[in-house]
């Protein structure tokens, strides 16, 4: 294989993760923005969503990759998926919030964040229990259309994928910039207290930024299962990880700057694979990440301090 | 509309945990009037706004807004009644536009035509709001920023705007100028309840005003006598600041307890 279509590849590759991590880092960002909290629960609402996904598929009568269809009840299909998959995990977003979180709204220091992590083990281990510690063959429908650039190889998943991710970063950027709710959110972010007195219910703000990350992250648990045709309980915690430095690196609180940090992180983990080695990858990863914080502690698209004035 | 003011304190005391910050506070506004509310730092005329809008909540005592008791109330339900607040050091959203500032001001309210007739009021007042409706609002004058600050009040179409140092930080010129439009929109029917420090401008333009130390209301009437007052003109007209705290109890009458600093900070 030529450098040039080795590196094609990656890119391809690169692409496909990276818009899964960005999916997944958009919800750190967005409940940080309004609250400031790290949400570590994020990572196995990620994992429960790429189940859902897969149960909901199989439901539809699709299992393993036996099944191929085309055409519009391809897109039928994958469009209740996805839908089933975005409203459930969103649901489950706003139910964690509601139990865990919203009894310690006026608790200072990092009891909330704390509780992220004790909610991320329970379902964790919910998950573990219930379904078993195997990884599950994911059901995949697609057929196996793929088209050869020199050596390199787009397969119809990637399209899939990416045309979803777009789809879906487009949606909640012209949510959060136009929407009543999305400016209210965009003010709350800002001063809390300011977006309170103009009559904004920062309750049901910070519900909405729940449902909204969760249903991404819900979306990019699908996206998991589809890419690499399996699902376990396990996923949660290394895609969660480089989703969350995604969103660091990119400028935790800002909506353009997960998405950003999540291609980015996606470029890298195929390149060092390619280049370096796979086992390396988490070496590479979190060394630019310190890079990037020492030079840019704000991330690439942060501000350096808030400005609340 | 039901007889009677239009923003009433009936007894009010607020606490911050065991800090007590109002003290048996009475305050009665009527429909149409422009009410300044003077003290010095901490005297509780911040507690007073943040008690009038919802973000504190007495512990016990009645604010009464149309003869409705709304201590009770959220915040939203507040501003759907029609308070809006200008907030002290006009809190802005930075990173929004003018525009969406001003639509922040109308959030508790439904698009339509009325949504147009204010935008227009806003731009008749300020014209120079107009001009620089897509800027994003951290990057204008302060005095820019107070005209927004303003006009996204009046976005909510209130009939009550609280007001908490409309003159903080602006240069004189500035002041003259916003206190000028505070009295068109006094004019135009807004009831006006106002913080401020500069008590001359403050004064000047109100009709009313009262006057509180460390959490009590020590003085209130009209305006125009409160001017002529010899305590008031020391401890505010000078424009020194007044230290809080420190009263004897077995003191001379209440205006001659107002305090100007010995030095000022």
């Amino acid at each position: 294989m030529a450098l040039s279509d080795l590196l094609l590849q990656q890119t391809i590759n690169g692409l496909s993760l990276g818009a899964m991590y960005a999916l997944l880092a958009l919800g750190f960002t967005l409940v940080y923005g309004i609250l400031e909290l790290i949400n570590f629960s994020h990572f196995n609402v990620f994992m429960v969503g790429s189940f859902i996904g897969l149960w909901t598929l199989q439901l539809m009568g699709i299992n393993g990759q036996a099944v191929v269809m085309t055409g519009l009840p391809l897109i039928g299909v994958m469009m209740t998926a996805l839908v089933v998959t975005m409203v459930l995990s969103g649901g489950l977003g706003v139910l964690i919030e509601r139990l865990s979180l919203r009894p310690l709204r006026d608790v200072k220091g990092p009891a909330p964040m704390i509780t992220t992590i004790g909610v991320s083990y329970v379902l964790f281990n919910i998950v573990l229990l219930t379904v078993g510690a195997d990884s599950k063959n994911y059901p995949n429908p697609l057929p196996p259309v793929q088209f050869a650039i020199g050596d390199a190889v787009l397969r119809l998943r990637e399209i899939l994928i990416w045309v979803i991710a777009v789809l879906l970063m487009l949606g909640l950027h012209l949510f959060v910039q136009r929407s009543r709710m999305g400016k209210a959110m965009r003010a709350t972010a800002q001063d809390p207290e300011a977006a309170r007195m103009m009559g904004v219910e920062v309750d049901r703000v910070i519900v909405i930024a729940f449902f909204l990350g969760s249903a991404l992250a819900g979306a990019g648990g699908l996206i998991f299962g589809l890419y690499y045709n399996f699902t376990s309980f396990i996923i949660g915690f290394n895609a969660g990880l480089r989703a969350f430095t995604a969103a660091v690196l990119g400028g935790i609180g800002n909506v353009p700057g997960a998405m950003l940090g999540g291609v980015i992180i996606g470029l890298i983990e195929a390149m060092g694979a390619q280049f370096i080695a796979s086992a390396w990858t988490d070496v590479i990863i979190f060394s630019i990440l310190v890079l990037v914080l020492v030079f840019r502690p704000a991330g690439l698209l942060g501000r350096v301090a808030p400005n609340k004035s | 509309m039901p007889e009677g003011p239009l923003l009433r304190f009936q007894d009010v005391n607020t606490y911050y945990g065991d800090l007590h910050v109002l003290k048996d506070v009475n305050y009665s506004i009527a429909s149409g009037e422009i009410v300044s509310l003077l003290g010095g730092n901490a005297s509780g005329k911040s507690t007073t706004m943040k008690t009038i809008m919802g973000v504190v909540r007495p512990r016990t005592g009645s604010v009464i807004f149309d003869g409705v008791p709304i201590e009770k109330m959220s915040t939203a339900d507040r501003v759907k009644r029609g308070i809006a607040p200008v907030l002290e050091a006009r809190r802005l959203f930075p990173r929004m536009t003018v525009f969406e500032n001003l639509e922040m001001g109308a959030y508790t309210r439904k698009r339509g035509p009325e949504f147009a007739e204010d935008l227009e009021r806003v731009y008749s007042l300020f014209p120079r709001v107009k001009e620089r409706l897509n800027q994003v609002s951290g990057t204008l004058s302060g005095g820019e920023q107070q005209m927004v600050a303003i006009g996204r009040a009046l976005m909510a179409r209130p009939r009550l705007i609280c007001m908490d140092e409309p003159s903080m930080g602006l240069s004189p010129r500035f002041v003259e100028q916003v206190f000028d439009i505070i009295q068109e929109i006094n004019r135009q029917g807004t009831t006006i309840f106002m913080v401020e420090q500069n008590a001359n401008m403050a004064l000047s333009i109100a009709h009313r005003a009262y006057v509180l130390q460390t959490g009590k209301v020590v003085l209130s009437g009209s305006a125009a006598a409160l001017r002529r007052d010899p305590a008031i003109r020391e401890a505010y007209l000078g424009e020194l600041q007044v230290i809080p705290g420190q009263v004897d109890t077995d003191s001379p009458p209440v205006s001659s307890r107002i305090r100007a600093p010995v030095a000022p900070p």
